[in-house]
């Protein structure tokens, strides 16, 4: 038994913002109140900091099976807790592809095995993520997938798309999409601007993205489906989804800490500035913070990409795309968002609770009954983040050595304490 | 540390009357100047060879065609100093090959500069012969130097420096010794 | 001070203050160009590795002069060398080179940001001998002491630069430069290779797609070379090029009387520059060759020679001999 006592908190789905104790028995909330006692728990004292619902990042990379070299289910997973995350979701572009239920099923063992956070993967929509046959989508929701992506690439063509979609609907999986035009994004390696022209670096023009988001936007139309517009970077696909959400679609999407955070100004030759979707513009981002207040955007999700350390020390355009993300994820929101007052604390929550819970078609609350996967943190503490104290085996990431207000103090999963700093 | 005047070598005057001898010396060595060209050192053997100049115009009337030599293309020391020294011009507009050449230096100490001034000058071609004028010689040679014409000798110790001051590059004509105290 | 900078990775850091210098610096190297022996002892004992991961027969062999006129030896890699089509990477390349204990580098190399990438990890200079599409330092200076010499000053002058825009480290590092003189550009070429954000690259600059218009008025106009190996993307046929963007003398007249042609080299003659043009009284291409070696005979002078920029400066110092 775990008593929670003097914490503040913070629950969407209920609207609750008050001073409450929570007693967890084994994997559930049992009660919850104030001045809670329980002679036989184990007590953890929250005063002065959040408790909030458990953290559900949607989308990641924790690339095992086959590039264990950067990372693991078991680093992954114990980064994404110190990072105040109860569920993570996998993307299927390992190696194999988790495009059939043995790659799912092989994933979901290994991290019950040694998981720090529940894993949920996201299985390909096409087999191989080629682009061409539909995956075994059918058999990997029996085998545990909450999704399908052929993230790291677009769906490829329109008409598989839409097979996808309307084989998804049927199943009531999402379809996320990492939206993209392969023929304007070729060769680039950040955004097209004044930037990439001072820097003499290939650039990928906006439209690469929101030309994608609109064809998804239209498929989803036609077909009904469930679409998620994974990482989304630029106002103009932001436009796409606004537009989608007023015709009542069920399309959603997220931003990633780094998007609401850094621009292509940001960009020199550090490789550790170098991600797909690349870095937008002042303005991009000053309209993904106004979607992220007025609900536009669903959720935040960290696209955590590690790649270990030799792959990303070379020239700028031979490096691989990507960062890392789960510890700084509620930093950068708290820093970014809050404290600057572009939103409030319930709405951060939300974010990374019921917003990524919707998305999934899930719900996410505090409340007797519950699963007890909470995430315990706070707005004041002063902290300095340091890569090389990440559990994670990779170190790609613009934030190393970057200081803090606020941030994850202690994670439950299941309730068990997986984190507690 | 400070730098202290100890006496003064030679007034504006006595520079003058010392040239004037040297001046003489000159052309009485070389038989009357002829094919004889002068090589002013930066930076101070350039105002000093052009004054030389203008004295044997003046009473042997003879024009001796003047060049400016920088050396510090051809210093050997420069590896222990910090920065790079800033490089200027030379201007010999004239042939060197089977000319006889005078270097002409302020002042006449290691022999280092001399060395470096004889070899931007074989660079630039064969002279016939080369000799060496300085307006003043305070001994302490590291190389088998010696000046073919001399202004003044003085005695010197490590810490001293003889400085030359005219009127074209410092504001003032006179040249004094100084130390270095702490 | 030009003098305390460690690396020449750029033009667009150095300020007007520092170019000027490096310009000043050439001249006396100039001038050497013309001694019957031109053979220096001021950097004897020092090594230059030329590390050139990307073909150049012309910038490498005016380093590899420039370096050996002023006594240097060097350390030569070459971009067909087995080592890199091994693949070995970039920073192990240079680690290697470095165990050998060159005292600088000038390296080129077809990433942008490589030099940068260099410098962070060695402890020796570096010199940027063109990365990718970003600068070519020592060309931007040997233009502007081109451009000085023969029309007295920088300032103020319009300058036209025509062709591939979008690829050319050379346009980039002028404009920089040349920018900082107060100069005004007109950029010119095909739309795919002069896109809108050039005009970003300096307070005075102006894309058009009419060449008559850009090089009108202009007191200098630059001809980039045809990169052939992009002219098939999108595909431009040279036809459509040599019509269109093709410095021609009939051209050339709505320029300034006695306007300077420049190119960086090497030139195809008909195709962007028409031979009439290439070899005529303004073109100064010659004079851009022998500027080259004199203003990379200042630039290993300066940030080669000497002590490394953290040496003390020793006790004794002696004042009759520095004048």
């Amino acid at each position: 038994m775990l008593l929670i006592k003097n914490g503040r908190v913070l629950d969407p789905a209920s609207n609750t913002d008050a001073m409450l104790d929570l007693l967890v028995d084994g994997e559930r909330i049992t009660k919850s109140g104030a001045g809670l006692a329980a002679p036989n728990a184990e007590i953890f004292d929250a005063s002065g900091l959040i408790v909030a619902p458990g953290f559900i990042d949607l989308h990641c990379h924790l690339r095992e099976p086959g590039q264990e070299i950067s990372e693991t289910i078991e680093t992954g997973t114990r980064a994404a807790a110190r990072g105040g995350f109860t569920a993570v979701c996998c993307m299927p572009n390992t190696q194999p592809v988790n495009d059939r239920a043995s790659v799912t099923l092989g994933i979901v063992e290994r991290a019950a095995a040694v998981g720090s956070t529940r894993v949920w993967p996201i299985g390909a929509a096409s087999a191989g993520s080629k682009g061409e046959a539909l995956a075994e989508i059918g058999a990997m929701k029996d085998a545990g997938v909450v999704a399908v992506s052929d993230d790291g690439k677009p769906v490829a063509t329109a008409r598989l798309m839409r097979q996808v979609m309307d084989y998804c609907r049927d199943l009531d999986l999402p379809v996320i999409d990492h939206c993209e035009d392969p023929s304007l994004a070729a060769g680039g390696v950040m955004r097209e601007g004044a930037q990439s022209m001072r820097l003499g670096l290939k650039g990928i023009p906006s439209q690469s993205e929101s030309i994608c988001v609109g064809r998804d936007v239209e498929l989803a139309s036609l077909t009904g489906a469930r679409l998620h517009i994974a990482h989304m970077s630029t106002r103009a696909s932001l436009d796409y989804v606004r537009f989608a959400k007023r015709l009542a679609l069920r399309v959603t999407c997220e931003v990633t800490p780094h998007h609401f955070t850094l621009i292509d100004e940001d960009v020199r030759y550090d490789t550790n500035y170098k991600m797909n979707p690349p870095l937008a513009t002042r303005e991009d981002r000053d309209e993904l913070i106004g979607g992220l207040a007025d609900g536009s955007v669903d959720a935040i999700a960290t696209d955590h990409a590690p790649h270990h350390p030799a792959s990303k020390d070379v020239e700028f355009d031979r490096a691989p795309f990507g960062i890392t993300g789960f510890e700084t994820a509620l930093a950068l929101g708290l820093s970014g968002l809050v404290h600057d007052g572009r939103i409030s604390l319930m709405r951060l929550v939300e974010l990374f609770t019921t917003g990524p819970a919707r998305v999934l078609g899930l719900e996410r609350k505090i409340a007797p009954g519950e699963p007890a996967d909470l995430t315990i943190f706070s707005t004041e503490h002063p902290w300095t983040f340091r890569a090389a104290e990440s559990p994670s085996k990779s170190r790609n990431t613009p934030f190393d050595g970057r200081t803090f207000k606020g941030g994850p103090m202690a994670t439950v999963v299941a309730g068990r304490i997986v984190y507690r700093r | 540390m400070r730098i202290v005047e100890i006496r003064q070598l030679l007034s504006a005057e006595e520079i003058d009357r010392t040239l004037q001898r040297v001046a003489h010396e000159i052309v009485e060595k070389t038989s009357g100047a002829n094919d004889l060209a002068l090589i002013g050192v930066r930076r101070r053997g350039v105002p000093l060879s052009d004054r030389l100049a203008k004295m044997i115009r003046a009473f042997a009337h003879v024009d001796v065609p003047v060049g400016t030599l920088d050396i510090t293309l051809y210093r050997d020391d420069l590896s222990t100093i910090g920065p790079q020294p800033v490089v200027q011009s030379t201007h010999i507009d004239f042939a060197v090959d089977d000319r006889d050449l005078v270097i002409v230096d302020d002042v006449l100490y290691t022999g280092r500069t001399t060395r470096a001034a004889m070899n931007g000058l074989f660079d630039l071609g064969r002279p016939r012969r080369i000799m060496l004028c300085v307006l003043m010689d305070r001994g302490h040679r590291e190389l088998p130097v010696e000046a073919t014409f001399i202004g003044r000798t003085v005695e010197t110790t490590d810490t001293q420096i003889v400085e030359v001051r005219l009127r074209e590059i410092d504001g003032e004509e006179r040249v004094v010794l100084v130390d270095r105290v702490s | 001070m030009f003098q305390r900078l460690q690396h020449l990775l750029g033009i667009e850091s150095l300020s007007r203050e520092q170019i000027t210098f490096v310009l000043d610096q050439a001249k006396p190297f100039q001038e050497f160009q013309r001694h019957p022996l031109k053979k220096l002892a001021t950097l004897r004992g020092k090594t230059v590795a030329l590390a050139f991961f990307e073909n150049s027969t012309r910038t490498r062999i005016s380093f590899a002069t420039a370096a050996s006129r002023l006594g240097a030896d060097t350390m030569n890699l070459q971009a067909e060398s087995s080592s890199l089509k091994k693949g070995e990477s970039l920073l192990d390349t240079v680690r290697t080179l470095e165990a050998m204990r060159p005292d600088g580098i000038v390296i080129r190399h077809s990433s942008s940001g490589a030099p940068e990438l260099v410098a962070e990890r060695l402890g020796i200079p570096v010199i940027n001998a063109g990365d990718g599409t970003h600068e070519h330092p020592s060309q931007a200076l040997l233009d502007a002491l081109t451009i000085r010499d023969r029309k007295g000053k920088l300032d103020g002058w319009n300058v036209t630069i025509l062709g591939d825009i979008l690829h050319s480290r050379v346009a980039r590092s002028n404009i920089h430069l040349l920018s900082k003189f107060g100069v005004q550009f007109r950029l010119c070429g095909p739309a795919m290779w002069v896109p809108r954000e050039v005009e970003s690259l300096g307070p005075n600059v102006r894309r058009t797609g009419r060449i008559e218009e850009a090089v009108e008025g202009a007191d200098v106009v630059m001809v980039l070379r045809v990169q052939t190996e992009r002219i098939h993307e999108p595909a431009l046929a040279p036809e459509e090029y040599i019509l269109r963007y093709q410095l021609t003398p009939e051209r050339l007249r709505l320029a300034r009387p006695g306007a300077l042609v420049l190119h960086p080299g090497p030139m195809i003659r008909g195709l962007e520059i028409d031979p009439a043009v290439a070899d005529g009284p303004q073109s100064c291409v010659l004079e851009q060759v022998t500027n080259g070696l004199a203003v990379r005979m200042a630039l290993l002078y300066h940030l080669i020679g000497g002590a490394p920029i953290d040496a003390p400066h020793p006790a004794k110092e002696r004042s009759n001999a520095t004048d």
